[in-house]
């Protein structure tokens, strides 16, 4: 495979038109000298502090560990970021590096509007023109964040393709790029893609894993015992293990989007029901039938409604390393209300899968262990949705 | 000389893109022997894929008919070998990388040779991503196809120089479709190409007149056609072969 770049084992690579190859060349180049450039860092540090309101808090959550009776919960308030989410964190970092490659122009993807929302926000700040591809099934369910986006200034295109959902827009994102590269990045929003992509998502993402070590060893003196995330794509959930990958005594669990479970068609648990693939410019795991057409998945959850997963992940799972657990619709939601009523912390439907895991498997670690739940956004904009899950349809969504 | 390159000896070749099985595979059948009756030097048969990334709206249309028809890679594979029986100019598949990688890039290869297929494109793998596929390929005695686009600049050497069959030059930036104009300066970029291969070119992506056809034929050595002729499919479904035959007729006539 000479020539190969962005492997994660088997996993990664440049699944792409040759149209698109001088961008992500030209992308690589820009961001292996900037990420190297002290002023450069510098500014997306302000940036991510005074603007994106980092360091974000990691709350040790009294009662919901006395309520599971098992190892200390600590959560990990990505959702206190500006914009709401963990998606802020990366788009600072590209919309900084697209404006430093001289680009005007930033374009998107987004399942639940968190990316679009972000991507918008910082096209705003920077003044550059913002087009934002989103499944026409997602903007029915997340139509507050598309009202958001457009407030802020972006064009939101709804996609009609396929299933309408994030992996439609993925595709019409890409198709878009390959159409008009030279004024325009694609801010992709997961770490997922053709290299380099997954890396420089992960790199920007990172500063969850740095902040919890930092904040866990000056609270606890120690490193926690698990660290849990959801996983669609998977940015927060790589974002929360990265720095965790060396120390091998640290449980690192994403959280898969099981929709009606992993034994029927309804599901979008990519590494516990797919297989190896080809798929959005790399290799990695997809849901897909025996001939390799991609599967119409299925999850409550618009933010982990994607068929495939960043190729770290799938090698983090091939070697072992990472545990990647299916959490269910019911279960999704159970832990959202859960983290509502215990905490006062209304949680990301994405975000619940992960409370979902700790929910079912604190009680059985030890009291003296401690588990990290990284919260990776806000639920107001799930409010509708769960609302209508639980039978009660609320006018104002 | 392999037969795709063959199908540019002494003219300058035309060549079709069918979907197969839109809206099923006995009409395709019907399409494919009408256009090798009206002069097609070489087709390109596209296996459908769920999530075309290189296609415009009309072949995406053609891909969810030709999957909503029930086709299969395998009922392809059994196609073409019917097919085989009495087509005798060269095939190639169009396709994606996942359908090929999940089938087994070696079982792909093997039953392409065992069918009569000449040739493979996947619009998704680049030069950096060729060799699991190019390998296995040359191994079957496929001509892997390489992709230049308008971007692709001084890459055109690197690639040109690995190229096998002919090349396949992408017109415009973007996706497949048809445009009413055509702006690259097509002719410098295989000017280029020249002085790194003796292969054939063979310009792609928007083409859909006798005019633009006629143009493109000043400079490349082929032309191919796809978006303007699944249209017709998708516009005429199972009674296609006739105006699909005159099409290619007069497109074929445009270049000669």
């Amino acid at each position: 495979m000479a020539g190969s770049r962005g492997r994660f084992g088997m996993h990664g690579g440049q699944y792409i038109p040759e149209t698109l190859m001088n961008a992500v060349i030209e992308l690589e180049r820009a961001y292996d000298h900037y990420k190297k450039d002290r002023e450069f860092q510098e500014e997306l540090k302000n940036l991510l502090e005074d603007y994106g309101g980092r360091p974000s808090r990691l709350y040790y959550a009294k009662k919901m560990t006395e309520d599971l009776g098992g190892a200390k919960v600590y959560l990990k308030r990505e959702d206190l970021n500006h914009t709401g989410a963990h998606k802020i964190n990366n788009v600072l970092g590209q919309a900084l590096l697209a404006k430093k490659m001289g680009k005007t122009r930033l374009i998107a993807e987004t399942g639940a509007g968190q990316h679009g929302v972000a991507a918008a926000t910082a096209a705003a700040l920077m003044g550059m023109e913002c087009v934002v591809y989103m499944g026409e099934e997602d903007t029915r369910r997340q139509a507050l964040n598309v009202y958001k986006m457009r407030l802020l200034g972006a064009r939101v295109v709804p996609v009609k393709t396929g299933t309408a959902t994030l992996k439609d827009a993925v595709s019409e994102a890409m198709r878009e790029w390959t159409s008009r590269m030279d004024d325009t990045h694609y801010c992709l929003g997961s770490v997922m893609g053709p290299h380099p992509f997954p890396t420089i998502v992960r790199d920007f993402q990172a500063v969850i894993s740095k902040e919890i070590k930092e904040q866990m060893l000056e609270k606890e003196g120690r490193l926690p015992d698990a660290v849990i995330a959801c996983v669609g794509g998977g940015s927060n959930a790589i974002g929360s293990f990265y720095h965790f990958i060396q120390n091998k005594e640290v449980r690192l669990i994403g959280c898969e989007a099981a929709g009606r479970g992993i034994g029927t068609l309804e599901t979008a648990a990519t590494i516990n029901t797919g297989r190896p693939g080809i798929f959005h410019g790399m290799k990695s795991y997809f849901c897909q039938d025996q001939f390799g057409q991609i599967a119409p998945v299925y999850s409550i959850s618009a933010g982990l409604d994607y068929p495939g997963v960043g190729p770290e992940h799938a090698w983090l799972h091939d070697i072992g390393r990472a545990e990647y657990v299916p959490i269910t619709d019911d279960e999704a939601v159970d832990a959202f209300e859960y983290l509502s009523r215990t905490e006062g912390i209304i949680p990301a439907i994405e975000s619940s899968h992960a409370v979902a895991w700790a929910m079912k498997e604190v009680p059985k670690m030890r009291k003296d262990q401690i588990a990290v739940i990284t919260i990776s956004g806000r639920g107001d904009k799930d409010c509708a949705a769960i609302a209508r899950y639980r039978g009660e349809d609320i006018k104002d969504e | 000389m392999s037969r795709t390159a063959e199908a540019f000896h002494n003219k300058k070749a035309f060549i079709p893109f069918i979907t197969c099985g839109d809206p099923n595979l006995e009409t395709t059948g019907k399409i494919v022997r009408e256009m090798e009756k009206s002069g097609a030097d070489l087709i390109e048969l596209g296996i459908p894929f769920s999530d075309p990334t290189a296609e415009g709206p009309v072949i995406q249309g053609a891909n969810i008919r030709a999957l909503a028809g029930g086709v299969t890679t395998e009922k392809i594979f059994a196609f073409v070998r019917e097919l085989r029986q009495d087509v005798k100019i060269p095939l190639v598949f169009m396709t994606y990388a996942n359908v090929v990688y999940s089938y087994g890039t070696e079982k792909f290869a093997a039953s392409c040779a065992e069918v009569g297929i000449d040739g493979l494109i996947l619009p998704d793998v680049p030069f950096e991503e060729k060799e699991e596929f190019a390998g296995v390929c040359s191994q079957y005695g496929l001509d892997f196809i390489s992709l230049i686009a308008p971007t692709s600049r001084d890459r055109i050497a690197m690639i040109a120089k690995e190229a096998k069959g002919f090349l396949y030059v992408v017109s415009s930036l973007g996706v497949t479709g048809m445009r009413s104009e055509i702006t690259t300066d097509i002719g410098s970029i295989i000017q280029l190409i020249k002085e790194n291969t003796d292969l054939p070119c063979a310009v792609g992506f928007g083409i859909s007149t006798p005019r633009q056809a006629a143009e493109m034929a000043q400079w490349a050595d082929g032309v191919i056609v796809g978006s303007a002729i699944v249209k017709l499919a998708g516009q005429y479904g199972k009674e296609a072969a006739g105006p699909v035959g005159e099409y290619v007729k007069s497109m074929k006539d445009a270049i000669r």
